[in-house]
């Protein structure tokens, strides 16, 4: 058993992120996720595990700074909130264009704009389809509680350096905000430079020595057929994700008659709307999806097989219920349902929803 | 290679840098970028540091940098080569790193990035290349581009109603405390050239005293947006450029500060 304690998702981000041995975090401060680089000041891991942290002018300026440390062969970070995010989209593509390994934190608030600074979902598309410019994804993990935020750091950062591309959790204000019990990894040394050698050696920027050519870290190919084939390549690692990193979570699937869709929060609210259908005598179960890229599209297209409907439910307008709709190919019914602006809907809305939408849809 | 090995060695008076790659460059004639490559090359291979300088490349003409200098190299988007130069920097304190940038790179799109690098002091070096315009866009006005220039976005010439005024980078990061060595050089002629080597090479050399960013501006030509002929264009720099862009060190900090610098670098 590690080490137990009582933390915000936020602060466990930070400690998360000096446990796995991690070389650098930038950031920039912005609310809901402030706290991530607050905590790692005050830690100090510069002192103890050699961690750079450093507070950058901008969150251009910081995903830029993760984009050098990338090439490098380090493992970087930075976390942000929704409206830095879009900031970071430039380099974030780059990232995923030159294929580095690095970790993002997207504490999600409500838009569009400044929007405001309550926890919402409203990021899925910027997260989970590009967002910035080009063909790219990322891999993409969402937390539902402040444990997950602490094991999806190591995690995301195995995923990134084992297909070379960004990871990003996508969490939201009220997973960052909230305290909870969580048992924290254990420490891990950060990897040495022969380590680092060893792991990224072929591609980093950590000085050309005479036994090797040049290590050049671009997206930058003006021969299409050449810029193709690397697109291909791109792809194919997608490919691969898509059939190996699917992780998702079912509660109470199997004698369910109608199943909800949700991750993060809103997965933690439509486990009490399954108590209160349940005691309604609609059986209804629920599907969380762990990473949104891949998205887990073969458990709910074998689910759309024996089941009435299914309900997205998302603090959005709707964006996941697209992909829960493309995976389900018009089978049964998929509706979605979602508070906006920053509120997080109730447990009792979501089986209104579940019963005027799906069931009364009938 | 015969016709190579019948020159002795005691004869060869110049030679390539070994840190210059075979790549023909796709600089046109005339242009500054292929005699400050060749500078930057050999202050690395004369060092001795070719294993353990990292090169940050930037948007624009120079944008192929790692094409022609045998180092490693980071390609970074447009404005943000000293963000990533600070986080490489920083992660590997050991090694030599360095941005290279045009105007447009570095006094527009990135003059956050840049003023902030210069500010926190990080212990890198900028290679500035100012010719004045976007060159590899096809002439279009820069920041530096002088009062009444003709340019593709400023045809009847730069009009500080409409456009502002040409923006002095380099005067403004001397005045940043996290700089430690600032100048503006020009490699039109075989002297200025030497000069602005052994400045590059103080640049480069400054980061073994981790003293702070040192800046060097190189006062560039670009005769093909110019629209003139490589010794026109040579003429028009001396002649209009130097004038606004005023040549020769803004600061040294070894020299200006000599009892601080000492009690700094122990």
């Amino acid at each position: 058993m590690g080490e137990l304690k009582l933390m915000k998702g936020n602060e466990v981000i930070a400690h998360a992120a000096i446990r796995c041995g991690c070389d650098g975090y930038f950031g920039y401060p912005i609310t809901p996720q402030s706290e991530v680089m607050e905590t790692l000041t005050f830690e100090k891991p510069w002192e103890t595990t050699g961690m750079v942290v450093l507070q950058a002018e901008s969150e251009v300026a910081s995903i830029n700074m993760v984009y050098g440390g990338a090439s490098c062969g380090k493992k970087v970070m930075t976390s942000s909130s929704s409206p830095g995010v879009s900031l970071m989209l430039e380099g974030i593509s780059y990232i995923a264009g030159a294929e580095l390994p690095c970790l993002l934190v997207n504490v999600v608030r409500g838009g569009p704009g400044l929007g405001t600074i309550q926890p919402a979902q409203s990021d899925y598309f910027q997260a989970c389809k590009g967002g910035g410019h080009g063909d790219y994804n990322l891999i993409v993990l969402a937390p539902a509680s402040v444990q997950e935020m602490n094991d999806f750091v190591d995690l995301g950062f195995e995923l990134a350096f084992k297909y070379r591309n960004p990871a990003m959790i996508l969490s939201d204000g009220a997973i960052g905000q909230m305290m909870e019990k969580v048992e924290l990894s254990d420490i891990k040394p950060r990897w040495t430079d022969e380590e680092i050698q060893k792991i990224s050696g072929s591609w980093a920027t950590t000085g050309k020595t005479d036994d090797r050519k040049q290590n050049i870290i671009t997206s930058l190919e003006l021969d299409s057929e050449r810029m193709e084939e690397i697109n291909h390549r791109i792809q194919a690692k997608y490919r691969k994700m898509e059939e190996e990193e699917v992780r998702y979570e079912e509660i109470q699937c199997d004698d369910a008659d109608y199943i909800f869709v949700a991750y993060g929060s809103s997965s933690r609210i439509c486990q009490k709307s399954i108590e209160i259908a349940r005691e309604k005598g609609i059986k209804v179960g629920l599907l969380r999806p762990i990473t949104l890229f891949p998205f887990p599209k073969k458990p709910i297209a074998k689910l759309a097989d024996r089941v009435k409907g299914m309900l997205s439910v998302e603090m959005s307008a709707g964006q996941m219920v697209y992909d829960v709709r493309l995976a389900v190919n018009g089978k049964i019914p998929v509706e979605h349902f979602g508070r906006l602006g920053g509120i997080i809907p109730t447990p009792d809305e979501i089986v209104e929803a579940l019963e005027q939408k799906i069931i009364g849809g009938k | 290679m015969a016709d190579i090995d019948i020159i002795k060695d005691e004869n060869i008076v110049y030679k390539k840098s070994k840190v210059l790659t075979d790549n023909e460059m796709h600089y046109c004639p005339g242009c500054s970028h292929g005699v400050v490559h060749k500078l930057v090359a050999e202050v690395i291979e004369e060092m001795g540091i070719q294993n353990k300088t990292i090169g940050v490349s930037p948007v624009g003409c120079s944008v192929f940098a790692y094409n022609y200098i045998d180092i490693d190299w980071q390609e970074a988007a447009h404005g943000r080569a000293p963000a990533l130069a600070t986080a490489t920097k920083r992660l590997m304190p050991d090694k030599y790193v360095f941005t290279y940038q045009g105007d447009g790179d570095l006094a527009s799109i990135g003059a956050a990035e840049i003023l902030h690098a210069c500010n926190r002091g990080e212990n890198i070096t900028v290679i500035f290349i100012n010719n004045a315009i976007y060159g590899m866009t096809g002439g279009q006005m820069a920041p530096t581009t002088l009062v009444g220039m003709k340019t593709a976005t400023s045809p009847y010439g730069r009009d500080i109603d409409l456009n502002g005024y040409p923006l002095k980078m380099t005067e403004l990061v001397a005045q940043l405390p996290g700089t430690c060595y600032v100048t503006r050089q020009s490699v039109h002629t075989p002297a200025t050239v030497r000069k602005c080597k052994k400045a590059i090479r103080k640049a480069f050399e400054n980061q073994e005293k981790k003293i702070g960013t040192s800046f060097v501006e190189v006062t560039s030509t670009c005769n093909s947006g110019w629209k003139v002929s490589p010794v026109e264009a040579n003429n028009w720099m001396a002649d209009h450029m130097f004038k606004f862009f005023e040549q020769g060190d803004l600061k040294d900090a070894e020299r200006d500060n000599p009892d601080d610098y000492k009690k700094f670098i122990e």
